[in-house]
């Protein structure tokens, strides 16, 4: 596979659907939409065309035909579109017809967007914010990747820059030109105070859950001893949304996990059914092990065994989930008790995980990073809480080139030339 | 009759002096030419040398056996070292030097030097044939013939003198301006640019009031510029400070219209860091008073260079504002101050040996470059004379890199970068300042340039001697002790059961080098000045260490070479300003166009990408 082939696909969702829209990006954009519809439109015009199959002359659809000439394209490369009917026969057919052009081929999952990014296009967070946006399929998911794709950190972080390159100059100032009387005396306090402030505000950014969570869903471990009713329980709450978003293969055969949506937020429901079908103490022992694993990634536990007999975790929720059946013992009062069978108090426990999910996922209009970005922000993090104990200027000025250095890492831009920008315009240098 | 050599230097100031004397000292035949031989050596300003980033630029120079160090030594009539109170790596020597002793200095060294032959006379034109330069013209005739020419020609490049309302032609005032060499350098399509330097007046120091001026003595301490100055023999003086005030600042703000500056006779580009004084009051009208260093120049004369009144106002104002200053009631101003404007050539043309990326044997080399400084100028020289010499005798081009040396960091800027200012070294500017310290300087250089064959055989002797002291230290240091055997040897350490080695031991504040010796009678430390490298070293080993991984990546993606003919206007997502910056500077690595201003992570990686198709194109 080589970076330069022409690539496309389907960029709208899977068929039927009222409108399909099909990309084109590459150097042979141009040629694919003349040989499909026999000229190429305007640019940046919308225009009616026939899309016709060049080998056998037959008439695939009527569409709205678009081409976007590089560079400045949402790719950088040459772009064409055709916007057809969204039938699946129809996208089917051109789907057939673009694959059978040469130099053409189906775009990997992903590569409209890195070849955005290599182009230059958008800077990493903006890339990272927008393959979540595609991969979005709950609205809190759609707001908080628009957030990131729209720049939101990478204006957060730009903010962080100007600061660390304020107090840069200010060091650089002190190191540079001190014994030149113009320069005001770096303030150590106040740098102190500055480093101290971006470190809080970040080290509450890094407390705060990865968007990861957004993407993976809210993990609702569902435990308790066989037969304590979890699979009905987990059956109940997938029946009731409908919301099967996809079924994605347990990690180990033991283990189900079921995504769902509730209310718009994004769970990932885990049965650890290891425990149940498993016979002999050996194997017990293995299941139970799992099953620890399994609490301990848990964001919630729902746990329908013995009241205090579950796991030792924060995350615990006691249910008494079987209130329709004959063996079902009350728990203390405040324990939410409910019947999957009968639907009672079903109302109660989604309130209750949706409650609970507000604390586990980055609120609403609050910046949260993924993993990556966490990486270099922690490393800002101690490189701007080091100079907290730091008298040595040479060391805090090393500290704060570090700490810009990650920034720049996590969406681009600064130098030492910035520095001494910012440097010579807020002091007046020379003798 | 014409002379042959093999290097070519064109004209006498700090970069051609070094230029001249590294070829020299390599073993080329090298003709130095200059308007006179008395202009040779000559501090045609500010009469200090060193400073912050200056001063390791200076020992930098030194660490290849060059001329300024050792120079400085010779005339300093006043030590200071500046940012005492911070690190090592900051800390900038910084002396007064008395100009005529300056000058005899360099004229003893460069007769010293096998193979080196002043040329008085003005050069009027390069030879060139075809894209290659083989010599000069001289203006009576004569032509000298060479492999390489280096151009050390400072302001005197269309040098164009402004006071007040007047302008004459010129480099340093009372001096022809090279005027044909000027025009065939336009002519040959260098790229060419104007900038503009400043002097302040010079005061006769007999009229200024000293006992009302409070004094700066000469640091007590014995360190000098160059390591080999084994003490300081010149008589110190002391400098004084005064301060301009409001009836300074009214006067000149008054006259803003008769200065250069402010009528718009000179629009060229100033260096921010080094205002005149008309701009300091203009852009910071906030301030009401500016330090102001009076400078002697000299033992035996009574000139004094007032530090902070660079102006081009005119005379009469320039007297009336001066008097204006205590301690400067009655002082008469014997040269007033000027400015001057001149061409450089944009250093983006340039390779990173100095030379003329499309001339073959042409290198330019200090203010010709755009550059600001003595000590900026001799760390070019240096570095062209070596290139040239390099080329002479087929060996393999000098490198360094921003990790290891302050001349290292200055070149890549400027082939990289450009100037649109005259360049000034600042320690800000080296991102890897913690290893480049001015004290470390011989460790860092020194091994490069005795295999380039740049060290004469004092100096060699003498960095034999001192690597064989400082390896065997480095050996003893290698051992491990527990914090018992330390606070047994009465040193302050906490007796917490630690064991480390001795070096890093050191780190600790209240560990000295020298009373390590109580737990190792071999360690013995013949000279302070290894004993404080080798303490810095260990106070500052893991802020370095934390750096290694940044040197590799850096390392890795100057392995990444870029095609110097690479069309940046075909790259998609690149704007305008990078096309046009990326063009300009023709970036040999990945790693030097990341470091071309305005050069985003997103642009890089969009350049590695089209590389990549490029060379997959070209194997297919």
């Amino acid at each position: 596979m080589s970076a330069e082939d022409t690539i496309f696909a389907l960029s709208s969702g899977q068929p039927p659907a009222a409108i399909a829209v099909l990309r084109v990006s590459g150097d042979r954009a141009r040629d694919v939409l003349c040989n499909l519809t026999g000229s190429v439109p305007d640019e940046r015009r919308a225009s009616l065309v026939q899309v016709r199959d060049p080998d056998s002359d037959d008439l695939l659809d009527m569409a709205l035909a678009l081409w976007f000439p590089g560079p400045h394209t949402a790719t950088g490369e040459d772009l064409a579109e055709l916007h057809c009917h969204g039938g699946r026969a129809v996208v089917r057919a051109i789907e057939s017809v673009l694959s059978k052009q040469t130099g053409l081929r189906k775009a990997e999952p992903g590569e409209f967007t890195r070849r955005a990014f290599a182009n230059g296009r958008m800077d990493l967070a903006e890339a990272e914010g927008l393959s979540d946006l595609l991969f979005a399929e709950t609205e809190i998911q759609r707001r908080s990747a628009m957030q990131m794709a729209g720049g939101s950190l990478s204006r957060q972080v730009e903010e962080w820059q100007k600061m660390l390159l304020a107090l840069s100059a200010q060091v650089e100032a002190e190191l540079d030109f001190s014994d030149e009387d113009d320069v005001v005396p770096a303030q150590l306090e106040k740098i102190r105070q500055s480093t101290g402030t971006l470190a809080t505000t970040i080290g509450d950014i890094l407390k705060r859950p990865r968007t990861e969570k957004l993407r993976e869903g809210i993990r609702v471990v569902l435990g308790g001893p066989p037969n304590s009713g979890k699979s009905t329980l987990l059956n109940a709450l997938v029946d009731r949304e409908a919301a099967i978003v996809s079924d994605i293969a347990g990690t180990t055969r033991d283990v189900i996990e079921v995504p769902v949506a509730l209310g718009g937020i994004p769970f990932l429901f885990v049965d650890t059914a290891g425990l149940r079908d498993e016979a002999g103490e050996e194997i017990e022992q293995i299941g139970i092990e799992r099953a620890h694993k399994q609490f301990d990634q848990a964001d919630v536990i729902l746990w329908l065994g013995e009241e205090g007999q579950g796991p030792d975790s924060m995350a615990l929720i006691e249910l008494a989930a079987r209130k329709d059946h004959p063996e079902h013992r009350k728990k203390s009062s405040g324990v939410l008790a409910l019947s999957p069978i009968t639907g009672e108090g079903m109302n109660d426990l989604v309130d209750l995980l949706i409650e609970k999910a507000a604390d586990l996922l980055p609120a609403d209009q609050q910046l949260s990073v993924n993993e990556r970005q966490a990486g270099h922000l922690a490393a800002v993090h101690d490189h701007v809480s080091d100079i907290g104990t730091e008298s040595d200027f040479l060391i805090i000025a090393e500290n704060l080139r570090l700490a810009r250095q990650e920034l720049d890492a996590l969406t681009g831009r600064a130098s030492t030339e910035h520095m001494l920008d910012s440097l010579f315009g807020n002091f007046c240098i020379g003798k | 009759m014409n002379q042959d050599f093999d290097v070519i230097v064109v004209g006498g100031g700090h970069a051609g002096c070094e230029a001249a004397a590294v070829a020299a000292r390599m073993g080329v035949r090298v003709a130095l030419v200059s308007f006179t031989r008395d202009g040779i050596g000559a501090m045609s300003c500010n009469p200090a040398i060193g400073g912050l980033g200056k001063g390791h630029l200076v020992r930098e120079v030194d660490a290849f056996d060059g001329l300024i160090g050792r120079a400085a030594d010779e005339a300093a009539i006043h030590y200071r070292m500046l940012n005492l109170s911070k690190g090592a790596a900051v800390q900038g020597p910084r002396v007064q030097a008395d100009r005529t002793l300056y000058r005899r200095a360099i004229h003893r060294m460069l007769d010293e030097l096998d193979g080196l032959s002043i040329v008085e006379g003005e050069v009027s034109s390069l030879i060139l044939s075809g894209y290659r330069v083989d010599g000069i013209v001289m203006a009576d005739g004569t032509k000298l013939m060479a492999q390489a020419v280096i151009l050390a020609t400072g302001t005197f490049l269309n040098g164009k003198l402004f006071r007040g309302e007047e302008s004459v032609a010129g480099g340093r005032t009372g001096e022809a301006a090279s005027l044909s060499l000027g025009e065939q350098i336009r002519g040959a399509g260098l790229p060419i640019a104007r900038l503009k330097t400043g002097t302040p007046p010079r005061i006769d120091g007999r009229t200024v009031n000293w006992a009302e001026l409070p004094e700066q003595p000469s640091d007590g301490e014995d360190w000098t510029m160059s390591p080999v100055t084994k003490s300081r023999t010149v008589p110190q003086v002391f400098c004084a400070v005064s301060r301009t005030n409001k009836q300074t600042h009214d006067i000149i703000r008054e006259s803003l219209d008769r200065s250069p500056l402010f009528s718009g006779a000179i629009d060229a580009q100033g260096p921010r860091y080094c205002p005149s004084i008309e701009d300091k009051i203009h852009r910071f009208a906030d301030r009401d008073s500016h330090q102001v260093f009076l400078e002697p120049e000299g033992l035996d004369t009574h000139l004094v260079y007032p530090n902070g009144i660079s102006t081009s106002l005119p005379p009469d104002v320039q007297e009336a504002f001066v008097r204006t200053m205590s301690g400067l009631e009655q002082a008469e101003i014997v040269v007033p101050g000027y400015a001057v404007e001149y061409d450089h050539i944009d250093p983006r043309a340039l390779d990173r040996s100095l030379k003329v990326r499309d001339l073959e044997g042409l290198y330019c080399a200090g203010q010709i470059n755009g550059t600001t400084g003595y000590e900026e100028a001799a760390a070019q020289g240096l570095i062209a004379g070596i290139g040239a010499a390099c080329v002479v005798q087929g060996k393999a081009a000098l490198e360094l890199d921003r990790s290891t040396s302050y001349m290292a960091v200055m070149i890549d800027d400027l082939v990289l970068q450009g100037v649109t200012e005259p360049y000034r070294m600042l320690t800000a500017r080296a991102e890897y300042r913690l290893r480049l310290r001015a004290d470390n300087a011989t460790t860092r250089l020194s091994p490069v340039a005795r295999e380039l064959g740049c060290l004469g055989p004092e100096r060699t002797a003498w960095f034999v001697n001192r690597s064989r002291e400082r390896a065997e230290i480095l050996r003893i240091l290698e051992k491990d002790y527990g914090s018992e055997d330390l606070a047994s040897a009465g040193l302050e350490v906490r007796r917490d059961g630690t064991r480390q080695s001795l070096f890093a031991w050191l780190r600790f504040p209240d560990v000295a080098l020298d009373l390590l010796s109580q737990i190792e009678p071999d360690l013995s430390v013949s000279c302070s000045r290894l004993q404080a490298e080798i303490e810095e070293d260990a106070r500052y080993a893991p802020y370095l260490e934390r750096q290694e991984a940044e040197l590799r990546d850096l390392r890795a993606n100057e392995q990444i070479t870029l095609d110097p003919a690479m069309d940046y206007g075909a790259i998609a997502g690149l704007s305008n300003e990078m096309v046009e910056r990326l063009k300009a500077a023709r970036p040999d690595t990945l790693a030097a166009a990341s470091r071309v201003r305005g050069v985003t992570p997103a642009a890089l990686a969009a350049i590695l990408v089209h590389t990549r198709r490029k060379n997959a194109r070209k194997a297919a």
